[in-house]
């Protein structure tokens, strides 16, 4: 079993989000970064099932060298070789095309992704994928099982309810709650990660389709309004009269 | 050139997040001086297809072939890609919701387009196209540029009022693609779908009463319940309280959960964690009860109680029964 998981590099959920040079670019100063957390769900059962099935898992980052720590995490939290294509990810279907590009050369069984990069909340790179490759991608799923060497099954999540769906290999499939519960590197780990492949590679060629031209930050609140517990029932009053969402 | 508008069906009717799609494609359309269609695949009432009319729509091609009443999206992609080229559509509108937001990304591969999710305005077009998505998770909003000739756009749920036009009914066209087995490899095997309470669907609602650990366990979920019940709502839960088995995970919201937008969202012994907060900060008015004053939640909040939930909650559910309709 070859699986290849994909990994977006962002700032952490608790990062102060600011913008520089005239509200053009995100402000990377004092913000921490990790593997987008709907990764680590694909990442760690791409990890369970290599576990069980034999096989690799690759990771692969569309990013600049500073993603590489977060890259090694990833090895250190058991794949076993990474990729990194070389470039600015300023869009995602220059990194789909990236993705697929790797992908053609390399006969994975599956492709593991997040359901979301939580940057900038595309949620499309995954079917894009699929889409370049013609293969069917199954977004978002909470539940990822071999039935045997040719056949997975999934539970993906719709509005109101889920969907069992089985596949033919190769797919597609990007993983959210509660597919696997991810793993923290233990000290073995981080010591193997350091000596584990991490090629680097240059990008195809490849188009971007949607330019960030600004960026701004919404509107402060206006302060909370107080109730007293005694009266709770003047709350709805207010959220009718005042608030007028009732 | 025109605007085609996906519209997605929920029990036979249009969900709530279509309709406000279809807006966005009429005024879209009435910017560009043409007009908007509206394609429609598996089981919705086609009263409730010409009642597009109301939003401006002109013409709906529906397909009713049953094998696509759940969603199977490549046969989706086939029939909308086939009404965008019938229609010479320019812009396409979709709701952000997973099925838009997966056909959505998937014809921007097939008809070499420009794809915004989580768009929160119309587009500027002078000089370009650019509209405003929400990013990193409600912090903070993107203005993008969509470069490409055709432009697809998944509208954010909740940002934009339903708009009347005031027009009459749409007219309803038969419409089908040449679906072959392949488009249907992917297809469901099984549908199993939640007892949505009341059909108020999470991702649709307009209000949602959400619950914590401080409620202390599955058995004190009738004060959510009630409480929602009463006000025609949604109800939702933190992680830790999903990750418990109180509540199953599809009522997760936050971070690694499902983001919501409704008008009014009610937390009840919810600590307001950032990674909670990432999914629930874009809702238009924020009702904190909490009964510790020091919770973080109190200051992403419009109204605030502090005090105990099961003395506060009973109260409540009281006055929103007591509320005329
Ligand atoms: C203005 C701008 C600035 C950016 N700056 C940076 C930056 O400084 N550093 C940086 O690392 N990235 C940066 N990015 C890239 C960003 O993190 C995403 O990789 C890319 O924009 C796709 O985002 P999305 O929300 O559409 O992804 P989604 O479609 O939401 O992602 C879905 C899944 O696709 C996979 N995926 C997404 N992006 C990548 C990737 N790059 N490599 C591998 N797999 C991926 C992941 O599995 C992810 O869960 C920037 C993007 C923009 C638009
Ligand atoms: C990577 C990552 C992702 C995460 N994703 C999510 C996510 O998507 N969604 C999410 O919710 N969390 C997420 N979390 C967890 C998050 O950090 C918090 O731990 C979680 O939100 C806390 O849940 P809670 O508020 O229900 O519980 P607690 O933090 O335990 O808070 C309980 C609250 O109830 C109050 N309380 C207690 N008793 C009463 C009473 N009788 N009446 C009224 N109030 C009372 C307390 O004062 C307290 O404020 C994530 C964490 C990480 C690290």
């Amino acid at each position: 079993m070859k699986i290849l998981v994909c990994i977006s590099n962002v700032p952490d959920t608790t990062s102060k989000i600011n913008f520089t040079g005239d509200n053009k670019s995100f402000d990377k100063n004092g913000v921490q970064f990790v593997i987008n957390p709907w990764d680590e769900y694909a990442l760690t059962r791409a990890i369970e099932l290599k576990e069980a099935k034999g096989g690799t898992v690759t990771v692969l980052n569309v990013g600049e060298a500073d993603a590489e720590p977060n890259i090694r995490k990833a090895l250190a939290i058991g794949a076993d070789d990474a990729i990194r294509v070389n470039a600015d990810p300023k869009d995602a279907f220059f990194v789909a095309q990236q993705i697929a590009a790797i992908a053609k050369q390399n006969n994975y069984d599956m492709i593991l992704m997040g359901k979301e990069s939580i940057d900038y909340n595309g949620s499309q790179v995954h079917n894009m994928v699929g889409e370049m490759l013609g293969i069917p991608s199954i977004v978002p799923a909470s539940k990822l099982d071999l039935i045997d060497d040719s056949t997975a099954r999934l539970e993906r999540e719709i509005e109101g309810g889920k969907e069992v769906v089985e596949v033919k290999l190769p797919f597609v499939a990007s993983a959210q709650q509660p597919m696997s519960e991810p793993r923290i590197p233990n000290m073995r780990g981080i010591m193997t990660a350091r000596t584990k492949p991490l090629q680097v590679v240059e990008p195809v060629a490849g188009e971007t389709k949607a330019d960030y031209v600004s960026f701004s930050k919404p509107e402060k609140k206006g302060g909370v309004k107080m109730i007293d517990a005694e009266n709770a029932g003047e709350l709805i009053t207010l959220l009718r009269n005042e608030a007028k969402v009732l | 050139m025109s605007v085609l508008v996906f519209v997605e069906g929920f029990n036979g009717e249009i969900k709530k997040s279509s309709l406000e799609a279809a807006t966005y494609g009429y005024q879209v359309a009435q910017q560009l001086g043409t007009s908007a269609t509206a394609v429609a695949i598996g089981e919705v009432h086609e009263e409730a297809l010409a009642k597009l009319g109301e939003q401006g729509i002109s013409k709906v091609l529906y397909d009713a072939d049953s094998r696509l009443n759940n969603f199977v999206a490549d046969a989706y992609v086939k029939v909308i890609a086939k009404a965008a080229q019938q229609e010479n559509a320019k812009v396409l509108v979709f709701s952000n919701s997973n099925i838009g937001a997966a056909v959505g990304a998937k014809l921007a591969v097939r008809l070499n387009g420009s794809l915004a999710t989580n768009v929160t305005t119309l587009p500027k077009t002078d000089g370009g196209f650019i509209v405003t998505r929400s990013v990193f998770s409600g912090k903070a909003f993107a203005e993008v540029n969509l470069t490409s000739d055709v432009k697809i756009i998944a509208v954010k749920k909740n940002a934009l009022e339903i708009a009347n036009a005031g027009s009459g009914p749409a007219t309803v066209e038969k419409f089908s693609a040449d679906l072959t087995d392949a488009d249907f490899a992917a297809a469901p095997k099984e549908t199993i779908m939640q007892d949505t309470s009341g059909g108020v669907l999470l991702t649709e609602a307009e209000i949602v009463v959400s619950g914590g650990r401080g409620l202390k366990g599955p058995e004190n979920w009738h004060l959510v319940e009630d409480l929602a019940k009463a006000l025609g709502a949604a109800t939702a839960c933190s992680k830790p309280v999903a990750d418990l088995d109180w509540r199953p995970h599809h009522e997760h919201v936050g971070q690694t959960g499902i983001a919501v937008s409704p008008n009014l969202y009610i937390a009840i012994g919810i600590s307001g964690a950032i990674q909670h907060l990432a999914g629930v900060n874009s809702s238009k008015v924020i009702v904190v009860i909490n009964k510790d004053p020091e919770a973080p939640f109190f200051k992403a909040a419009d109204y605030g109680i502090v005090g105990d939930a099961f003395d506060v909650v009973p109260k409540l559910i009281e006055a929103a029964r007591g509320l005329d309709k």
